[in-house]
């Protein structure tokens, strides 16, 4: 090799290390449908906290934890760039598909991970501050890094980090953490296997192919089958627990018990339909209404403090 | 000034790079000035009138 094609070479390779990567890739780092969730959840938390706050420091909370969130997604899509880039449904994210490098992803979701908790804990305190950078380690070191490749319960685990949120909100207004955001931890923890579990059933093949041991892949689908249904059993009168504790009124828990009710109901069509067409279908229909089922949920309890904060009671 | 020689050594950017770097130089001042308002905002919420009461 002369000086000169090294020089040209080198030129080729700098160049194509610059990115072409667009502002709306690093959006899509952000897991904007999961963040979405995580922004509602934390919102419901932070509405059930019994203390007034200005509006302008809930908001700037609730976008704190929010973009908390999103550095874990991007985390999460630097460190997991190699098996995304073989499943169907996510091989179209920023890295595996070429639009951005991984080291970008990395420095990104670092620091908005670190402006994140700060902002949180200078607006609000440092108790949420510390929940939501425990949350964003969990995520990462504790989900991705190691359960994600070692083990079936990978989600079971791994839900704690999905399930913070409203812990983590309900921290920032009241600087305490309280049974009530743990209830609303409980919900979310205990609803977050039987919704993955639904969906890694249809995708068994994908997980399989990326070599992620999902509960379907490891120990079969009759055994999956069985612990949606156990969770969902335990899921249900969960639902209830912001009732039976006073932050919730009859309303929500009349709408909880029919939520959980029809929650059971699919999960025992998904436990009865085991082949064919049939079975694939139930388990979307369980997937699908899981995501009906938080949502109504913790929009319901929402719903009713917002409406006695308008009414003047005080929050 | 740069000798001619160096500047043809210099990187030179496609269109396609050169189009991203720009709106991401765009995304991340509106990010930057969003986070100076957003903690303009608090400080006057979290401090009020007593912003202006300090030692001179």
């Amino acid at each position: 090799m002369n000086s000169m094609s090294f020089i040209s070479e080198s030129h080729t390779s700098r160049n194509e290390a610059i990115s072409t990567a667009l502002p709306g890739d690093f959006l899509a780092l952000l897991k904007p449908r999961v963040m979405s969730l995580v922004i509602f959840t934390a919102f419901t938390g932070i509405l059930i906290a019994p203390v007034a706050v200005h509006p302008v420091i809930s908001s700037a909370s609730l976008l704190a934890i929010a973009i908390g969130a999103g550095a874990s997604g991007a985390l999460n899509m630097w460190y997991d760039a190699d098996i995304d880039a073989l499943m169907r449904r996510t091989q179209d994210r920023p890295i595996p598909a070429g639009r951005m490098h991984r080291d970008d992803a990395l420095a990104f979701g670092l620091v908005l991970a670190f402006f994140s908790i700060l902002t949180l804990g200078i607006v609000t305190n440092w108790l949420a501050a510390g929940l939501l950078s425990f949350t964003i380690f969990f995520y990462i070191a504790v989900y991705t890094m190691w359960l994600k490749r070692t083990t079936p319960q990978n989600i079971v685990i791994g839900g704690a980090a999905g399930a913070l949120p409203p812990v983590v909100g309900y921290a920032a207004m009241t600087g305490d953490v309280s049974l009530a955001s743990l209830s609303l931890f409980a919900i979310i923890f205990f609803w977050t296997p039987p919704h993955f579990w639904a969906l890694a059933l249809v995708k068994a093949d994908d997980y399989g192919r990326a070599g992620i041991p999902m509960l379907p892949n490891v120990k079969g689908p009759a055994r999956t089958r069985r612990d949606i249904l156990l969770y969902t059993l335990l899921l249900a009168p969960l639902g209830l627990l912001p009732y039976f504790m006073g932050v919730a009124s009859l309303t929500y828990g009349v709408i909880a018990s029919a939520l959980g009710a029809f929650m059971l109901i699919f999960a025992l069509r998904v436990y009865r339909h085991r082949s064919g067409p049939q079975a694939s279908r139930c388990a979307m229909q369980l997937f699908g209404f899981s995501l009906l089922y938080l949502f109504v949920l913790f929009a319901s309890l929402a719903g009713e403090r917002l409406l006695v904060i308008s009414g003047g009671q005080g929050i | 000034m740069m000798p001619e020689s160096r500047r043809e050594e210099g990187l030179t950017l496609t269109s396609e790079q050169k189009r991203a770097r720009q709106q991401r130089n765009v995304a991340i001042g509106l990010a930057i000035g969003a986070f100076v308002l957003l903690f303009y905002v608090v400080t006057i919420v979290k401090l009020g009138p007593g912003v202006l009461n300090r030692p001179l």
